[in-house]
């Protein structure tokens, strides 16, 4: 009987999977659910026998099993998409089904947390701090030197807290790994637990994933026993941007509103529930079962350039041909990305802007298109490299409106803890309003002869723009957060390299 | 069994838990499609919490609301990536076919950003609309 492979994915099922699935089974055929090999534009992507075929409409089944389908893309593995990339988060896409525990055994699964296991937690620390992984969520903090800091403190408890509230537009690598592998997220915090002494771990889900916080409960069910003492459970968001921050996040699983904290102390010291906790993103706490297997550190740190160390899996999105996930080590160029690898944008038209990082990231233009994907060369162009998402927009985008909208995000997902990000962001909606339209007229409240301090004239454009530099200065370093601090990223990176776009 | 002894239920359902609201929270409001006044004084009642402190709670998040909305509900993703790809010439189309039918909610990411515009309906997941197959879903649900 032909074996069909097609993944079970969200976003192959919200291109149609399942009901190729049925086509195929209603053919006879047996079909497994796989995860996805992350080339979107292909799925529904069939599998058979390594040859793929994409993007697959039931229409097309016939065709496929009679072997005269016009949609075949020859041996996936050879894929030059698959083919560029060095996939170590990612090295089971596409090849194992997410639930199976034979096939997460059959491929490496388990061999980290046996040896964690078998080491001295400070050993385990140890080797992550010299793999040289950095914090995936955005902030790129040595992960080595948080566990560090949690295992020396003192606590009746530690906690060790996921953060898998993937909010930024252009990301879905989290949700990609705990749909496609969630075994070795939950291997990766049950090794972190062993390091840092703690003994429950929760995974913080946005409530936008029902697909992956079904397949996540169903894994930790089935590995319950493989990582005990080690117990892991998971929340669910409830909507809220901000909660990605990892003190709003902590906040949010004690039960109270989502608002950040002040820091210090740190969450390392005092975070869940007063206690030291470990906060990662899904991407840090996946990469650990590859770095505590035998020779993994040192592989780790022999990749990326710099002090940017390892794989990264970049996710290309927006106007792009080719979107999809695309894990390599650091040092790869937007030019590479988006021309080599991407085949440019979906509409055929020339590429205006590229956003990397989420919503709070730069726009970055084409002139800058060489610059090498590292947190410390980005952070030297004003910009970020943040999770890793990198949104295309061709030449019929509007700069000046996506300024506005960073300020209008800003506005509608801020916690309201503190005034530059809460007050300021309505502010800038305004101002770009109105260096958009001409300035308003004169108040005439603002115009009656006892106003003494009011202006006596409209401002000009120039002093508009003054005063938007100025609101940017003061929301980048008076925020309490990163969503205040860093919506004057993209704000900057869009009046600077595209001013005629605001007038 | 009335509203006050099913949120009882519920609460007493999650004790185990640390941290137990949201997860009260979201039981309650999928199973009455909404976490009102009545509810928010049997849950801070049952968990030794003040009204305001529940309230606040509420409110807070987008996935909670006060009032139910028996609409069948679209969520469209209107963030950059899906805006790269043209949501937003689809909205006026949208709203029109919605009408006041069907609630038509933005939200800010499903993870689908290299298939957009996107949009959910209950558990299921859309990708790849263009204004056809946009309306084709309002007019579904």
């Amino acid at each position: 009987m032909t074996v069909v492979r097609i993944s079970d994915d969200a976003l192959a099922l919200a291109c149609g999977a399942d009901a190729v699935a049925q086509a195929f089974e209603a053919a006879g055929c047996q079909v497994e659910r796989v995860s996805s090999w992350g080339m979107h534009w292909l799925e529904p992507l069939v599998d058979i026998d390594g040859t793929g075929f994409g993007p697959v409409t039931p229409a097309d089944v016939a065709a496929i099993l009679a072997g005269t389908s016009d949609k075949a893309i020859g041996a996936i593995a050879d894929h030059p998409f698959i083919t560029r990339q060095q996939r170590l988060t990612f090295a089971r896409a596409g090849k194992s089904q997410p639930l199976s525990l034979a096939d997460y055994a059959a491929t490496g699964g388990w061999t980290g947390l046996t040896r964690a296991f078998a080491m001295a937690p400070a050993d385990v620390v140890a080797e992550v701090t010299r793999s040289g992984l950095r914090g995936r969520g955005g902030a790129g903090f040595p992960a080595g030197i948080k566990w560090e800091t949690v295992r020396k403190a003192t606590g009746d408890r530690k906690y060790v807290v996921c953060n898998a509230d993937e909010g930024d537009s252009g990301t879905f690598a989290d949700r990609m790994l705990i749909e496609g592998d969630p075994f070795q997220l939950i291997e990766g915090m049950a090794i972190a637990g062993h390091a840092v002494g703690a003994a429950q771990g929760y995974i913080y889900v946005r409530s936008e994933y029902p697909h992956a916080i079904a397949k996540l409960n169903a894994a930790i069910a089935l590995a319950a026993d493989r990582i005990a003492p080690f117990r892991i459970e998971v929340r669910v968001g409830a909507g809220a941007y901000v909660c990605g921050e990892e003190t709003s996040l902590l906040n949010s699983i004690e039960g109270r509103r989502g608002e950040v904290r002040a820091k210090p102390p740190l969450p390392a010291i005092e975070g869940l529930f007063g206690c030291p906790t470990v906060v990662n993103n899904v991407l840090t706490l996946a990469a650990i079962p590859h770095i505590l297997a035998e020779g993994g550190a040192s592989l780790y740190d022999s990749l990326g350039i710099d002090r940017s160390k390892g794989t990264m899996p970049i996710q290309l999105a927006g106007n792009i041909k080719h979107g999809g996930l695309f894990e390599t080590a650091f040092g790869i160029t937007l030019n590479e990305l988006i021309h080599e690898i991407g085949g440019g944008t979906a509409s055929g038209r020339p590429v205006k802007a590229v956003q990397v990082g989420g919503p709070l990231g730069a726009y970055i233009h084409p002139s800058q298109f060489d610059l090498p994907f590292d947190y410390e060369a980005y952070t030297g162009a004003d910009a970020l490299i943040g999770h890793g998402g990198v949104v295309v927009f061709d030449d019929t985008a509007d700069m000046g409106a996506l300024a506005r909208f960073a300020f209008q995000f800003c506005a509608a997902e801020s916690c309201g803890k503190c005034t530059p990000c809460r007050i300021g962001s309505i502010r800038g909606v305004e101002l770009i309003d109105r260096i958009r339209s001409g300035s308003k007229p004169l108040d005439p409240v603002a115009a009656l002869p006892q106003m003494h301090n009011a202006r006596k004239a409209p401002r000009s454009r120039n002093e508009e723009l003054q005063l938007l530099e100025d609101l940017c200065e003061t929301m980048q370093y008076g925020s309490l957060c990163a969503l205040g601090g860093f919506t004057p990223y993209p704000v900057r990176s869009a009046l600077k390299h595209w001013p005629e776009d605001f007038a | 069994m009335t509203q006050e002894q099913r949120i009882a239920e519920i609460c007493a359902a999650h004790a185990a838990q640390e941290g137990p609201l949201l997860p009260i929270l979201h039981d309650v409001q999928a199973e009455f499609g909404c976490v009102d006044a009545a509810a928010e004084r049997v849950i801070a009642h049952e968990l030794n919490l003040s009204r305001a402190e529940v309230h606040g709670v509420v409110s807070f998040y987008h996935d909670f609301t006060a009032e139910p909305d028996p609409r069948p509900c679209i969520e469209l993703c209107r963030a950059e990536a899906c805006q790269a790809r043209g949501v937003e010439a689809l909205v006026a189309a949208a709203e029109t076919a919605a009408d006041e039918r069907v609630r038509l909610k933005t939200v800010y990411c499903l993870g689908l950003c290299s298939v957009g515009p996107a949009a959910r309906l209950g558990d299921t997941l859309h990708a790849r609309l263009d204004q056809a197959a946009l309306i084709k879903l309002v007019q579904s649900a």
